[in-house]
């Protein structure tokens, strides 16, 4: 338990460090960032009960926050994918999810793609909804979401399986 | 009575998501008001502390390039200083006041984001150096922003590329008045808006601050005109200008504190 629990602490101080120092200066064609810190939410075991991903995906949001002095825009778009993450992870997992026994390391890499991309989407749209603010904004929104999505994805997969413990 | 409370039992992570949805669209909408994020704001000790450090290393990549411009800078203020020193000889009547209407401090930017609607800086000055709330910042070449929030050793400052940000400019060759506002596109361009139709504009005037605010002086420059449009009402003009700075770069900044103003906000009050 105790290591579960340092895993998880570094996780979180790394992921928010990267987002804030790295990807949020990247700005690839002047405005497209890649938010991996939502590799968090995504990787957090399944067992855990829902309220401590819901408290903790908000303190991870508020955490980005804080440092990009954009209110509460992360930490709503983190609350929001940690509350649909078990319908997520039925879509793209099906009967594995159901006896409770994912490992995310073993799991074949089309069904890992399709659940970070389901994140990813639904993290982004939130975000830059309420970022941008603006109903008439609508088409930049989406826009955003995609381009900065592809990013993200791409992002998760290459860092999920580079730290992937094969060995096992 | 039970009832309820199984209610609440059985959706307790529906209500639990719902709350913290709430308050964090509640933080949400309170940033994109002017002068209102108090709480989640990157002044303080632990992100300040990071920025910091951060920038203690990362500084030293663009040392050349700052020099050069400061050196640039150097240059022009030499030039004007010796070339205006027979105007020095001029009497003041107010001796005392001379010179102290606007104080000056310099600053390190330590955060700077540009692709966002809502751009906010971070600087290495607090109210330990006196800056507070309502201050202007500027670098050699323009405007820069208004500080926000501050705590002891850290500001933030609302820069110019910021939906909220609304700040009196004019034209440098007449004294037609305007409002600088971001539409949020690129950071090169900003827009100017409710000039009077009247106004003689061409392409590539300068625009300047207008002094009008008490935040910034009169004359700091902005940039200039790329481009205008009547807007739909057809009574004034909507011009596009392209800033003298260029705000994806920027390192050493000024705070400018305005001694007078809390005499003239105390004045505007009364009214």
């Amino acid at each position: 338990m105790n290591n579960v629990l340092s895993v998880h602490s570094i996780r979180f101080i790394t992921l928010v460090l990267l987002q804030v120092l790295i990807f949020n200066h990247i700005n690839f064609l002047g405005y497209i960032n890649p938010y991996p810190y939502i590799l968090f939410i995504a990787l957090f075991p399944i067992k855990n009960n829902r309220i401590n991903i819901i408290l903790l995906s908000f303190f991870l949001g508020l955490c980005i926050d804080l440092f990009l002095d954009t209110g509460g825009v992360n930490a709503a778009a983190c609350v929001f994918t940690a509350y649909i993450r078990p319908i997520v992870l039925k879509f793209s997992f099906g009967t594995i999810y159901e006896h409770q026994t994912i490992k995310f390391e073993s799991v074949d890499l089309g069904s890992k793609l399709i659940y970070f991309s389901l994140l990813t989407l639904a993290h982004h749209l939130i975000l830059f909804s309420l970022q941008l603010f603006n109903i008439s904004k609508i088409i930049l929104v989406l826009q955003k979401t995609l381009f900065s999505g592809i990013f993200t994805i791409l992002m998760c997969m290459l860092i999920s399986i580079i730290f992937s413990r094969k060995h096992k | 009575m039970q009832q309820i409370i199984n209610f609440i039992i059985r959706n307790k992570t529906f209500l639990l998501f719902l709350l913290l949805f709430s308050v964090s669209v509640l933080f949400t909408v309170q940033s994109h008001s002017y002068h209102k994020s108090k709480f989640i704001n990157s002044a303080n000790f632990l992100t300040g502390g990071v920025y910091s450090t951060v920038n203690n290393i990362s500084e030293y990549f663009s040392l050349k390039s700052q020099n050069e411009i400061l050196a640039e800078e150097n240059n022009r203020l030499k030039s004007i200083l010796y070339n205006s020193r027979s105007k020095l000889d001029s009497v003041f009547i107010d001796s005392l006041m001379f010179g102290t209407e606007y104080k000056f401090t310099t600053a390190q930017v330590l955060k700077n984001s540009y692709n966002i609607i809502d751009n906010i800086l971070l600087i290495n000055r607090g109210t330990k150096d006196s800056v507070q709330q309502d201050f202007g910042v500027i670098t050699d070449k323009g405007i820069l922003g208004i500080v926000d929030q501050t705590s002891k050793n850290y500001a933030t400052v609302l820069s110019i590329l910021n939906s909220n940000s609304r700040i009196s400019a004019q034209l440098k060759k007449t004294n037609h008045l305007g409002s600088l506002i971001w539409d949020g596109k690129t950071p090169e361009y900003t827009q100017l808006l409710d000039i009077p139709k009247i106004a003689p504009i061409e392409t590539g005037d300068t625009i300047i601050t207008s002094g009008r605010s008490s935040i910034f002086p009169k004359g700091i420059p902005i940039g200039t005109i790329n481009d205008f449009k009547l807007d739909q009402s057809e009574n004034s003009y909507i011009i596009n200008i392209k800033l003298f700075n260029d705000m994806t770069n920027i390192e050493h900044v000024y705070v400018i504190e305005n001694v007078n103003l809390p005499e003239i906000k105390s004045l505007l009050n009364n009214e």
